[in-house]
């Protein structure tokens, strides 16, 4: 029934005069595609602005134990036990975090090695781990229409929720002290943000990689940092670097034979390496 | 897009050095941490138009008093603002320049961007609205800063950010202007011409002014009312008083000043 939705969508990219769109797998990783990128690229504007980098790969990693504690529950799709699990890590994670005790960078490598390995030893009980190997690279060529589905709705929730913060983060991040006085306490805003980050990314995670994720956050928006002179800027450079790249790499994986999502990364790659020379000329 | 209502007084332009009617009152303010007294009785009432200067070591307890006044820590003790027509409005509002502002040299932030954060409702990555633009550039203008505000705020000098952020702390016209050491980073000319700039502004829309800051000379000059904290209140008056009181003198080794 859902597929009978995106009729139109693959009766308008079949027109296209290229082999890919031939296949109504690529039709559907292309839609995909169109709805992931900017999603990771704007969040990804935050994720560099505020140093959370490292977070963000500490979250795609806790995917082990998501899938794993899912393999423990019996659950016949994991993704619902990963973004539980990955929500339970944001709280905990931020609870270490504003009590101080411990670096942030300390407290988050402490917790991902604690959730890979736990992840690891579940998952490998009875030598199986070659079972979850997809998880690591990514399948964006398996995503079907419910999955594209999933993620409109996700898109549009999301977008709407990091416009509502924005200010908000934005204001936090310039300075705490200001944010204060202007009676803009950004912790609830900087929680749900974490939170959303959390659930995009576990989402993402089965079509583009546990490895490669965390490039597609963090790359355009570096590339677009090189460029911007103002946040409006920002914004819409990473966007761009983020949907083009997403765009060029899932057609280069479909001629090279290769992962998506890696292949998307070597393309981001190659455009924050332009902006580099860019700057450098400037 | 609305924007937080102006408070410049209604008698502007044809108001006294003083109007002297409106009133922020700290009465019996205490702060204890882990135990320890780090601020104790103090009574403190910062008239609008006046300069009041905090002085005292470092951790005397300056920096608490601030805080205490925003609102962001628990204390003993009551805060009160009263308005020219003797209301009691429950959050006056409060223009704030805080110590040690800097910014990341790359962030891809310009001036106008930090004004959106904090004023506008429109997200500021996709763009920054006309009003809320006019509104920056007459906070802007306040300071003499207005050419800036397309300039990224990580390459600003010293001196330029801090009328920037004076400019985004009066933006709306506040009750009271809180400045907590404002001038570190700022080379000598730009602070004399930051406290005479401050010393305009307090006369023309008539706020109280609360500056901490270790620039004896230039307060000397510029404040009305120059308190000294250790702890507790040690002595208050007008500065050339206060910097006359031995423990004063003793706390800031002024022997050689006349």
């Amino acid at each position: 029934m859902i597929e009978s939705v995106f009729a139109p969508w693959h009766a308008a990219v079949s027109a296209l005069p290229f082999e890919w769109a031939r296949y109504g797998f690529m039709r559907l990783a292309l839609l995909a595609v169109l709805l992931v990128s900017p999603l990771l690229g704007a969040l990804g504007t935050v994720v560099v602005a505020n140093r959370m980098a490292f977070f963000s790969e500490a979250i795609g990693h806790a995917a082990f134990t998501g899938i794993a504690l899912g393999v423990l529950l019996g659950l016949t799709d994991p993704l619902w036990s990963m973004i539980g699990f990955a929500l339970l890590l944001t709280l905990a994670v931020t609870w270490f975090r504003r009590r101080g005790g411990l670096s942030s960078d300390t407290a988050i490598g402490l917790v991902m090695a604690f959730t890979v390995s736990l992840g690891i030893v579940i998952l490998s009980r009875g030598g199986d781990f070659a079972r979850y190997t997809n998880f690591l690279i990514g399948d964006m060529l398996a995503i079907t229409g419910r999955d594209v589905a999933v993620l409109a709705v996700l898109g549009l929730v999301v977008f709407a929720l990091f416009f509502f913060f924005f200010n908000r983060l934005l204001l936090a991040t310039l300075s705490p002290a200001i944010a204060r006085s202007r009676a803009k306490r950004a912790g609830a805003a900087e929680l749900a943000f974490a939170c959303l980050l959390a659930v995009v990314v576990t989402c993402a995670l089965p079509w583009i990689g546990i490895l490669v994720i965390n490039a597609l956050l963090i790359l355009p928006a570096a590339a677009a940092r090189n460029l911007a002179r103002n946040t409006a800027q920002f914004f819409a450079w990473t966007v761009a670097v983020s949907v083009l790249a997403g765009i060029a790499g899932l057609i280069v994986s479909f001629y090279a034979s290769t992962a998506t999502g890696a292949t998307i990364v070597l393309i981001a790659m190659g455009f924050y390496l332009l902006t580099l020379v860019r700057r450098a000329a400037s | 897009m609305q924007l937080p209502p102006d408070n410049a007084p209604a008698h502007h332009g044809v108001a006294p050095h003083r109007c002297g009617e409106c009133c922020t009152t700290l009465k019996g303010i205490g702060v204890r941490h882990n135990g320890k007294a780090v601020l104790e009785d103090i009574d403190l009432h910062l008239h609008c138009g006046e300069l009041t200067a905090v002085v005292g070591e470092n951790g005397a307890g300056k920096t608490t008093l601030i805080k205490c006044l925003l609102g962001e820590i628990p204390h003993s003790g009551e805060v009160h603002f009263l308005d020219a027509a003797h209301r009691r409005p429950d959050s006056p509002v409060i223009g704030y320049v805080p110590q040690h502002s800097s910014f990341d040299k790359d962030a891809p932030v310009s001036v106008l961007d930090l004004f959106a954060a904090s004023l506008a409702e429109r997200p500021a990555c996709l763009g920054v609205s006309r009003s809320v633009r006019d509104a920056a550039l007459e906070g802007l203008r306040r300071t003499g800063a207005e050419d800036l505000i397309d300039r990224r705020v990580g390459t600003l000098s010293g001196g330029e950010l801090q009328r920037v952020l004076l400019g985004l702390a009066l933006t709306p016209v506040p009750n009271i202007l809180v400045l907590d050491e404002p001038m570190s980073g700022v080379d000598h000319s730009g602070r004399e011409q930051f406290y005479e700039l401050l010393s305009h502004l307090r006369r023309e829309y008539d706020f109280a002014v609360l500056l901490v800051s270790h620039d004896l000379a230039a307060l000397a000059r510029f404040a009305d009312r120059m308190v000294f904290l250790d702890r507790r209140i040690v002595c208050e008056g007008p500065p050339a008083e206060v910097l006359r009181d031995p423990r004063v003198r003793e706390a800031f080794s002024l022997h050689s000043v006349a």
